[in-house]
């Protein structure tokens, strides 16, 4: 693991000596985020995402397993167990309003993380274990806040539960008794709240875990960089702690600032606002619509509105809506080019940001009313989607000609200058 | 020949998608899209200004207290408030005395059981009782509502796109049927029952103006009665029934976020001395 010039961990202190040979856990905690872990020196504010993500994770297991205490998952009384955290509960408002706009901000720095992956060329060798676990990782996180907003048992939680699990009906003859085995009757009702409950409470553990993994396989070849090009020496890198470290504190500050901005002053601004009329599976709401970290994949779902080759629309829809997460499995290998960072593809870098427009464009129209024009969009939107990952990334990857790369990290930051040529990060620096 | 096949995989799945979107672009119904009355004539709620609004807003307790009797005169004749019990109304600044009578004197009774019969009944409200609705059920409500159903009013605020601007608006707000809406729409009516008011979604509603006079209610402060005056203050305090922690948050998050930016420049002071003079 790691490169050898890598710090050795030698406590000093007896007690921790004494650890070290009882327990070596410090040792570990010393190699993965501390002075024994060698990164690349040139790392921009993009690579601070990883870290709030896991910041995220926490804010949403420590607010998730307090509200558990208080919270009853049954239809009869859910939607007022969250009403009593609201109202009764010590800072259960707090607590709520965290754990609610902490979904969402879980899922911003988590798009951005899988952004940074894709101009980068993160997911390319040799960290394609790594993006496939992200991708496991993303999966699972659709699920569980999926799950979660069931919850509170509102208008949208029922709906939003009525019309995701209805997409398995879509599968020919199977479909219907899956979703009946899925949601242990017709309809979503106490069955599928209490099995939604304790598939919430366990999924952030198994996100957790995969996350673990996720680190592990990163640190066999260690991080990528800006420039994409394979750290060569250790002057072209610095001990994660205390350069990282210091980098990501300043940047869970910012992070925390812009959570707490929506927590206390705008708490239901990314909610809607049919989660507060209690689940009435008789009145159907007049635009049901998801959370917004599901809207591009929702606008794809709904932009197959042609039966074609015999396969019924609503099916070419669910099949177009997983396969736009699952297309994402496939990337190491679908994309050939050798170049990891967008910075040195011309070609790769303009339609990037197209992508980028794209789906944020998707996400606007996935919420949309449905006009004539915002069908026709979707369908662009959604078919650009599919040939970027599919048609495009292949085929530039063949006649893409790239920029020079630098030879290394450390002569792209120091640009020829002598001063700095010094080792750094070493050992014994 | 895997080798041989592989790097088409991709290209083919993706052509195969957008060979489904282009079928479905050919195939969507050119149908001019149907107009409807309410796209055309349905209003955003009007600019109101409440004492809650902005980070360091507050609520006004004298305005709480006249939007309370609003309630308790006018809307609670039809509209329940079940997760609000009368002691929360110490929050707004009535005093101890005051809740207990108010909860005595309330037009409804608490449901409760015949000590010696077991038999359902009914008794006198204590502070510590949610208010008691005016039905006893939904199909009550209905019965004496044309069959339409006055939404329970704990939530109503943030229940709502607009919130306590769209309930003052749409209380206010009905009105004949234009003559413009009756020339463009011939087949636009107003069913029997219902009643036209441009800031509901479908602009017809079940619900009867409820503030239909200045001067329905009488203010103990002095304030004037008049609707829009009214229909403020009932808004601003169904905002409270729905968000009675506001004012706790609002304050918590100036202390939280001073707190967060000071320890933010700490850290990037600290961000920056640790890379001091390193090229990055
Ligand atoms: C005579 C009975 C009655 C009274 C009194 C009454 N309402 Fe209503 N209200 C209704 C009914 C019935 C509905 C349901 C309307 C519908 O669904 O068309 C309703 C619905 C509403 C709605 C919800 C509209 C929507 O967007 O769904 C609001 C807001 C409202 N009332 C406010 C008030 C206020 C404020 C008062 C007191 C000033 C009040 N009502 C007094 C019967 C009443
Ligand atoms: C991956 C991390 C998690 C995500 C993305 C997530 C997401 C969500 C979402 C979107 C809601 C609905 C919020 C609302 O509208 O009220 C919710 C509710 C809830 N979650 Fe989580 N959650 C996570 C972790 C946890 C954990 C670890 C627990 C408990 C151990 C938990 C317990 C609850 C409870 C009890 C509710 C219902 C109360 C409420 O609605 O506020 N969550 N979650």
């Amino acid at each position: 693991m790691s490169f050898p010039w890598a710090a050795h961990y030698a406590p000093k202190n007896p007690f921790m000596r004494w650890m070290d040979e009882k327990l070596p856990l410090p040792r570990l905690v010393y190699n993965a985020v501390g002075a024994g872990y060698p990164v690349p020196r040139n790392l921009n504010y993009f690579w601070n995402f990883g870290v709030l993500a896991g910041a995220a994770l926490g804010i949403q297991i420590i607010t998730g397993v307090i509200l558990a205490m208080h919270y009853a998952a049954n239809g009869t009384v859910a939607f007022d167990s969250v009403e009593h955290i609201m109202r009764d509960v010590n800072s259960g408002w707090l607590l709520r309003y965290a754990h609610a706009n902490g979904a969402s901000f879980f899922f911003i720095v988590v798009y951005m993380h899988i952004f940074r992956g894709l101009y980068y060329g993160s997911y390319k060798a040799p960290r394609e274990m790594v993006w496939l676990l992200g991708v496991v990782i993303f999966l699972l996180m659709m699920a569980t806040a999926f799950m979660g907003y069931v919850l509170p048992w509102g208008q949208m939680s029922f709906w939003g539960a009525q019309v995701i699990t209805g997409f398995f009906s879509a599968i020919p003859i199977v479909g219907e008794p899956i979703r009946m085995w899925l949601l242990g009757g017709f309809a979503p009702d106490n069955d599928a709240l209490n099995r939604f409950f304790s598939l919430h409470y366990l999924l952030p553990f198994v996100i957790a875990a995969v996350i673990v993994l996720h680190i592990w396989a990163l640190h066999l070849p260690g991080s990528n960089n800006p420039t994409g090009v394979a750290v060569q020496g250790p002057e072209d890198t610095v001990p994660f702690h205390p350069y990282y470290t210091a980098k990501d504190g300043f940047g869970l500050g910012v992070f925390l600032i812009c959570f707490s901005l929506m927590v206390f002053f705008a708490p239901n601004a990314l909610g809607h606002p049919d989660n507060y009329i209690p689940a009435n599976p008789l009145s159907t709401p007049a635009h049901i619509v998801p959370e917004w970290y599901f809207l591009p994949f929702y606008a794809i779902l709904k932009s197959f509105t042609a039966n074609f080759l015999g396969v019924p629309a609503k099916l070419w829809g669910v099949m177009a809506m997983f396969g736009a997460i699952l297309l994402l499995f496939f990337l190491p290998w679908i994309d050939r080019s050798p170049i990891r960072s967008g910075n040195y593809r011309p070609v790769y870098k303009k339609l990037f940001w197209v992508l980028v427009a794209d789906v944020l464009l998707l996400g606007y129209l996935g919420q949309a009313e449905v006009t004539p024009t915002v069908v026709l969009l979707s369908q662009l939107c959604a078919g650009y989607y599919f040939a970027h990952f599919l048609i495009l990334i292949p085929l530039i990857a063949k006649f893409e000609t790239p920029l020079p790369l630098p030879n290394s990290i450390s002569e792209s930051v120091l640009h020829g200058e002598a001063a700095e040529a010094a080792p750094y990060g070493t050992a014994t620096a | 020949m895997l080798r041989f096949f592989a790097p088409w995989i991709a290209p083919l799945v993706g052509a195969l998608f957008v060979c489904s979107l282009l079928w479905a672009v050919v195939m969507s119904p050119h149908a001019p899209a149907i107009h409807l009355a309410s796209e055309e004539f349905h209003l955003q709620p009007k600019a109101i200004h409440y004492s809650f609004e902005g980070p360091l807003g507050r609520y006004d307790n004298q305005q709480l207290q006249r939007g309370f009797q609003v309630y308790k005169e006018v809307c609670s004749a039809c509209h329940s408030m079940r997760l609000v019990a009368f002691r929360d109304l110490e929050q707004i600044g009535f005093n101890k005395p005051e809740v207990k009578a108010l909860a005595k004197g309330w037009a409804t009774e608490t449901p409760s059981l015949n000590p010696d019969t077991g038999e359902a009944a009914t008794r006198k409200s204590l502070p510590s009782d949610y208010l008691p609705g005016p039905y006893p059920n939904e199909i009550a409500a209905r019965a004496g509502n044309n069959n339409a159903l006055p939404p329970d009013m704990s939530l109503l605020a943030k229940a709502r796109e607009g919130g306590p601007a769209y309930i003052a608006s749409l209380v206010t707000g009905y009105a004949d049927v234009p003559a413009d809406l009756k020339k463009k729409f011939p087949d636009f009516n107003v069913p029997p029952g219902l009643h036209y008011n441009p800031y509901f979604a479908n602009l017809n509603i079940a619900m009867p103006p409820p503030l239909t006079s200045d001067g329905q209610v009488t203010y103990a402060d002095g304030t004037k009665a008049t609707r829009m005056q009214m229909a403020t203050d009932v808004s601003a305090f169904l905002m409270w029934a729905a968000e009675p922690k506001l004012e706790n948050r609002k304050r918590t998050g100036i202390a939280v976020v001073g707190y967060l930016v000071i320890a933010t420049l700490l850290a990037f002071a600290a961000y920056r001395n640790i890379w001091h003079g390193k090229k990055h």
